[in-house]
């Protein structure tokens, strides 16, 4: 099932809207690094929100898709990690380290908006 | 309550495995966070199979203990096998990539754990969760 | 495809092999069910005599031992025990609210035993080897119904202890939101692994419910720690940052800071700040207020603050 990649001003937002298999969360990696590219992107948010599973396999697609999305020039934040997910995760030892978070959709936005003006800021 | 028996060949059997897994651990009465806790188990075991031996099946089983009930989670694959199946199971250890963390996070999380394998025969993997 | 089951037998395997002592069962089930009436209330007042069951009246121990007859019966009649422990843990969810105790529901079951046991006899003396047979069947399926009654009543009992257990553990340690985005979780007294998991779920959950930024995790009132509840700390830390909260641990005794030097614990991961009052403080850094002296403008909202 594919993920609708939605594009917002300097951002671009993946709402995940039900279980993904690993064939899947691999092509919304690689849709989101090539049009990071395409688009000029600042900035990703991946919306976990429906997902009720995050195991090392989603848990390490996760982090590869943000640091590559890092080496081309733009942050990603997920978004909407569940309470009893975020725990079974931190049970297995997936801590998703060197990857932001944020609660919601509303304040990933925040998150990437704050760290686009510090950026903007320090290149003035 | 019957087994319940799924055929593991694809990355969609993956996700049909631990649906089924929510479902049963939730007509047992399981809390929501351990519901979780099982969906994410057989996630692991499920895709050890496809990566390890391509196909195979998890069988999901009710259990009893002095009136406390269970989950039973087999996952049972006819593949290569592990020669050492201590060393799989030391955190980091892994032959096709990923983190490692498959079989030692899936015994953290387990109540128990036991792992049978034969090289050249297949491996058994057998977890319980007790409700709590 | 041919199956087969095994179930738990209702009788253990001696007693089940053995044709007469089920017959022999049956065949006293018409005796018991003729004399219910003298029976039960023979039964009752023996209970009545014994000071058991004192919480209740006169009127509720007929009417409960009229139940408990009539599954006794039954239980020796079928074999099966399913519908006696049914209604023993039923009993017992009722009658031990009003602090009725273990010895006097195995003592009122005894006392049943005793009762038909003495009819039996009555019936029976004319055959002494009669009565013997009927009373080597009676004993050991007497016995089993005594120890289900028992057992089920034990079983409730513990149910409800466990129950009370964990709604006193809710509020011992409450999440308290002290202002917007702000949650502090004062942790006192011994933890153990059963009650970290209980308070980790419910922070995460009040994360999620509050959309907390910051969240103080405050241990001055916690004595010790063992490694493994010093781990939980620390997955602790890390889901609420998976949730996208920073945590602030307070309050580490030199003890616990040994400990999870001992543990390894990265550093990095760990914000910790000497007490609540600086946790505190921090956490408002964190959420962009300026923290002021008393005296200027500490009541005003943020919105009117200068600057």
């Amino acid at each position: 099932m594919a993920v609708p990649i939605l594009k917002q001003g300097p951002f671009l937002i993946a709402s995940i809207q039900s279980a993904l298999t690993d064939t899947d969360l691999v092509q919304l990696r690689d849709a989101l690094v090539g049009q990071v590219g395409s688009y000029r992107s600042r900035g990703v948010i991946v919306d976990v929100t429906a997902l009720d599973v995050l195991d090392s396999f989603a848990s390490r697609t996760l982090r590869d898709l943000a640091h590559m999305v890092r080496l081309r020039g733009a942050e990603t934040v997920i978004v909407g990690i569940q309470p009893e997910v975020a725990f079974t995760m931190v049970r297995l030892g997936l801590t998703l380290e060197g990857v932001a978070t944020a609660l919601d959709l509303e304040e990933g936005l925040f998150y990437l908006n704050e760290k686009l003006r510090s950026t903007q800021q320090t290149t003035q | 309550m019957d087994d319940v028996r799924v055929p593991i060949s694809s990355d969609l059997d993956l996700v049909r495995a631990r649906e089924q897994g929510r479902v049963l651990a939730g007509q047992l009465g399981f809390q929501h966070s351990d519901l979780t806790l099982i969906a994410t188990a057989i996630s692991e075991l499920a895709r050890n199979i496809l990566r390890y031996a391509r196909r195979g099946e998890i069988v999901l089983q009710q259990a009893q203990d002095s009136g406390v009930p269970g989950i039973v989670i087999i996952a049972q694959d006819e593949g290569p096998g592990i020669p050492d199946v201590n060393r799989a199971m030391e955190p980091g250890y892994s032959t096709a990539g990923g983190l490692g963390l498959g079989l030692p996070g899936v015994r953290r999380i387990m109540d128990e754990f036991e792992i049978v394998s034969e090289v050249g025969h297949g491996t058994v993997v057998t977890v319980t969760k007790w409700k709590r | 495809m041919s199956e087969v089951k095994t179930s738990k037998s209702p009788m253990s395997p001696t007693q089940a092999s053995s044709e007469s002592t089920a017959s022999l069962l049956r065949e006293l089930v018409p005796h018991l069910r003729q004399n219910r009436t003298q029976l039960r209330q023979e039964w009752a007042r023996r209970i009545t005599e014994a000071k058991l069951l004192t919480a209740m009246s006169a009127d509720e121990i007929f009417t409960e031992a009229t139940a408990v007859y009539d599954q006794y019966v039954e239980a020796l009649e079928t074999g099966t025990f399913e519908a006696l422990q049914a209604y023993a843990r039923n009993l017992s969810e009722r009658i031990i609210p009003r602090g009725v105790e273990t010895h006097e529901v195995v003592g009122i079951v005894l006392l049943l035993r005793d009762v038909l046991a003495r009819s039996l006899f009555a019936k029976y003396q004319e055959d002494l080897a009669k009565l013997n047979r009927i009373l080597d069947a009676y004993e050991p399926a007497a016995n089993r119904i005594a120890n289900t009654v028992a057992v089920g009543f034990v079983q409730e009992r513990e149910r409800i202890i466990r129950e009370q257990q964990e709604a006193i553990r809710e509020l011992s340690t409450p999440v308290l939101q002290v202002r917007e985005r702000l949650l502090i979780l004062p942790i006192i007294g011994v933890i153990d692994p059963q009650r970290a998991r209980q308070l980790t779920e419910q922070l995460l959950r009040g994360i999620r419910t509050n959309r907390a930024k910051v969240v103080v995790i405050d241990i001055t009132g916690v004595a010790a720690m063992d490694s493994q509840i010093a781990n939980h700390l620390v997955q602790t830390v890390e889901a609420s940052r998976l949730l996208g909260a920073t945590v602030i641990v307070t309050g580490l005794s030199p003890e616990i800071a040994q400990t999870l030097v001992n543990i390894g614990v990265d550093l990095g991961k760990m914000n910790t700040v000497g007490d609540l009052q600086g946790g505190i403080e921090g956490a408002e850094r964190l959420l962009g207020y300026k923290v002021v002296p008393i005296g200027d403008n500490t009541q005003m909202p943020k919105g009117l603050l200068p600057g």
